[in-house]
């Protein structure tokens, strides 16, 4: 599914991203946890193709193919989707329109035919009911006025609609109360399958009790510094990062 | 172009007979420049009452005197107004002779709009086909003009070009015309009073709501109207009429210059909403060979609780110099203004309203959409006044402008005069640009660049598009994307 390979990546002069190597499979769910500023959100921009990052070393390939060389949008119709850990406002434009052009641009590339307004709407129903997200919303600019929850689980209910194969969830339990933490759980739950793979960047344990791991990478200082199973996490839930930022670490 | 080339031979050969023209009404030309003569014999031709003659020559002599304002933000090579051609009668011109001599671009146009090629091949004027399309043509035009005359004139509404007005209906045409925009007004509009070509005419009787909605499309025959168009619309008191100006295929026209006018007036209780789509050839990627676009419209509230609504869509033309206005003459009466202006490339738009309150709790809404890209410039300048007898006026004003790229200008130029105390005007103005991380969010659900753009823009002027009449709003937020196109990446 996703092959990253001694990837390095750089800001402005400042390398983030020191050589990362990940392979995740078919299926699969990783986390990866770290402390603040270590190169996770970045990790996750330059998968979806945000093109402020030098990449100065490496290579990516999604499912066998080049992901660096394709345009954002290709790599969304590819099956990439990265749910933000800062969701962009969208003034102007209603979320249910938003939801509707994203949807059939995809399609359309995708070769499938574009759904008509009833069957579109129909299917926006079910899924943002599944994840409370109110037609009252739906009708508000995308991510304007949103709280911070409402604005995870829009991110969440557009997952939903673009069914991709990659998953790549940055924070989205961050600014989540306990119930909107389960929905919107259970909601990534609901996409878990043995052909669609996910990459859950948090910084707590709660969510992986809710959304169980495969493996659990953690990363610090711009390299993924260990890798484990789930119990990885909780090993890091009791002890924090000490281990991994100081100089020793590496 | 060859045909072009010929009109231009035989206008220069005529050229040579310098003294045959004016009293040679079967001539079909004018010489080039404008005098005296050349007014009295567009005039003669088109066998106008001495009274029409007399309003053109005194606005012909009123224009020698008048200088070309340079204010507005606005550059172009200076007009020779003397290397013009005032009076062509409409030649036919033996067009390309298969689809494969139209411009690709101009096809390409016709097909993002929808527009099947058999119409493309009319609009486009191929020969061959254009004779046997013409004949479907002129039966589809013939029926539809007739059905909707019928309708039109049970209800007692006179719709014709103001040319076949002015023998119709003379009276009302003399009383109204230039009662809005006087022969003294500016400019342009003096030089189109005095050389007009021709135009719509409406005329809304007492008490009647016009059945349909009145569009220069239904007057396919009166269509080449040329650089010179005047428009007069009156709606007699409690009568209604929404009219639709443009035509949504892009008009390439060898006309570099238009200059029309526009007038309307609404008596008590009469409302009158004018929409406009305005897509004129912008010019190529340079800014060449676009159309200057310097028209003068403007809308008199004359009775009291009249309501004139202006929606406009500028999406065209290389340079644009526009402000429709509302005189707000009747106690209690409504002007609006709803505008998209779009300027991509080089082209540059000067537009706004005029909302000048005369009367008593009269009052307006401005909501105005500027949109800039590439190397362009788009600039808002409104006045909105209160006479000091226009108790209560209010107003609201709302500017926003959307940039894309950073090398294009959007400009805000209110005004605001108030003579009396009792006014109240509000102002919005608000400038954004469409940011990098907005781009990189849509494009990471899927869209394109232009998609993405097409749908923040579409998301932008929602609320002016809301005001155009149904089929117009969805032609418009084509055009809208199809003018953006190129403008990221
Ligand atoms: N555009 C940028 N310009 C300059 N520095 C940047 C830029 N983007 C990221 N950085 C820096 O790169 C480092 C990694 O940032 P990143 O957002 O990837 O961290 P993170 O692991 O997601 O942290 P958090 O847990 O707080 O979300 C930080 O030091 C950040 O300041
Ligand atoms: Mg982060």
């Amino acid at each position: 599914m996703l092959e990253i390979k001694n990837l390095h990546v750089a800001v402005e002069g400042n390398e983030i991203l020191k050589g990362i190597d990940l392979t995740v499979k078919p299926g699969e769910v990783h986390a990866i946890m770290g402390p603040n500023g270590s190169g996770k959100s970045t990790l996750s921009y330059v998968l979806a193709g945000k093109d402020d990052y030098d990449i100065t070393a490496g290579e990516v390939l999604f499912n066998g193919q080049n992901l660096l060389e394709m345009a954002p949008n290709e790599r969304a119709v590819a099956g990439l989707f990265l749910a933000f850990q800062y969701p962009i406002e969208i003034p102007g434009v209603a979320t249910m329109t938003f939801l509707k052009t994203a949807l059939n641009a995809v399609r359309k590339e995708r070769g499938k035919d574009e759904l008509s307004t009833p069957e579109f709407m129909k299917l926006v129903k079910e899924k943002s009911a599944k994840l409370n997200v109110s037609q009252e919303m739906l009708r508000r600019p995308l991510n304007v006025g949103f709280s911070g929850g409402e604005k995870k689980r829009a991110e969440i209910l557009q997952m939903a609609l673009l069914e991709p194969a990659l998953c790549v969830l940055d924070e989205t339990d961050s600014g989540l109360d306990i119930d909107a933490l389960r929905v919107v759980s259970d909601g990534v739950n609901a996409l878990r399958s043995p052909e669609r793979s996910m990459i859950v960047i948090t910084h707590y344990q709660r969510l992986l009790d809710h959304i169980v791991p495969d493996i659990v990478h953690v990363m610090a200082r711009g390299r993924i510094q260990k890798t484990g199973g789930k119990e990885l996490a909780k090993e890091l839930e009791a002890k924090g990062y000490a281990d991994y930022v100081g100089e020793a670490a590496a | 172009m060859a045909a072009v080339k010929e009109t231009v031979d035989q206008v220069a050969e005529l050229e040579r007979y310098k003294y045959g023209f004016v009293t040679d009404i079967e001539s079909e030309f004018a010489p080039k420049g404008l005098n005296e003569d050349v007014v009295r014999f567009i005039s003669a031709k088109k066998g106008e009452p001495e009274w029409l003659t007399d309003w053109r020559l005194e606005a012909f002599q009123r224009w020698q005197t008048l200088k070309e304002p340079s204010w507005a933000k606005l550059g172009y090579p200076p007009v020779d107004f003397q290397d013009l051609y005032y009076y062509a009668a409409p030649v036919k011109k033996a067009g390309p002779k298969s689809l494969d001599e139209v411009d690709p671009e101009l096809l390409a146009t016709y097909e993002k709009l929808g527009i099947p090629l058999k119409e493309q091949e009319i609009l486009a004027g191929v020969e061959g086909t254009e004779n046997r399309v013409a004949v479907d043509a002129v039966f589809d035009s013939v029926s539809v003009v007739t059905t909707f005359k019928e309708k039109l004139e049970e209800a007692g509404v006179i719709f014709c070009p103001i040319s076949e007005a002015v023998h119709r209906c003379p009276e009302i045409v003399q009383k109204y015309l230039g009662s809005v925009v006087p022969i003294t007004d500016n400019f342009y509009a003096t030089l189109n009073s005095a050389v007009f070509s021709d135009g719509s005419f409406v005329y809304v009787p007492e008490g009647v709501k016009c059945p349909m909605e009145l569009s220069t499309y239904f007057r396919i025959n009166a269509q080449n109207t040329g650089q010179f168009e005047r428009t007069l619309i009156i709606a007699d008191k409690g009568a209604y009429v929404s009219y639709l100006e443009g035509c949504t295929a892009p008009q390439r026209d060898e006309n570099q210059l238009h200059a029309a006018v526009v007038e309307l007036v609404a008596l008590e209780d009469a409302e009158i909403k004018y929409s406009t789509v305005q897509n004129w050839y912008p010019g190529d990627k340079d800014g060449k060979g676009g159309i200057y676009n310097f028209v003068t419209k403007r809308g008199d509230c004359r009775g009291a609780r009249s309501k004139i609504s202006w929606t406009q869509v500028e999406t065209g033309s290389a340079i644009t110099w526009k402000y429709p206005s509302c005189i707000l003459r009747g106690d209690d009466s409504v002007g609006e203004f709803y505008s998209i202006a779009i300027t991509n490339g080089r082209q540059q738009a000067d537009t706004g309203t005029k909302m000048m309150h005369l009367g008593k709790n009269t009052s307006s809404r401005i909501i105005s959409k500027g949109i800039s890209a590439g190397h362009s410039s788009n600039t808002y300048r409104g006045l909105v006044s209160a006479h000091g007898k226009a108790k209560n006026a209010r107003n609201y004003t709302q500017c926003d402008s959307l940039l894309i790229g950073d090398k294009c200008a959007a400009h805000t130029v209110p005004y605001i005069e108030a003579k009396t105390a009792s006014a109240v005007f509000e102002h919005e103005a608000t400038t954004s640009k469409i940011s990098d991380d907005q781009m990189f969010y849509c494009m990471s659900r899927g869209l394109s660049d232009e998609e993405a753009v097409a749908l923040i823009v579409n998301g932008f002027v929602k609320e002016v598009i809301q005001h155009l009449p149904m089929e117009f709003a969805v032609e418009s937020q084509k055009l809208i994307n199809i003018s953006l196109e190129g403008s990221v990446g």
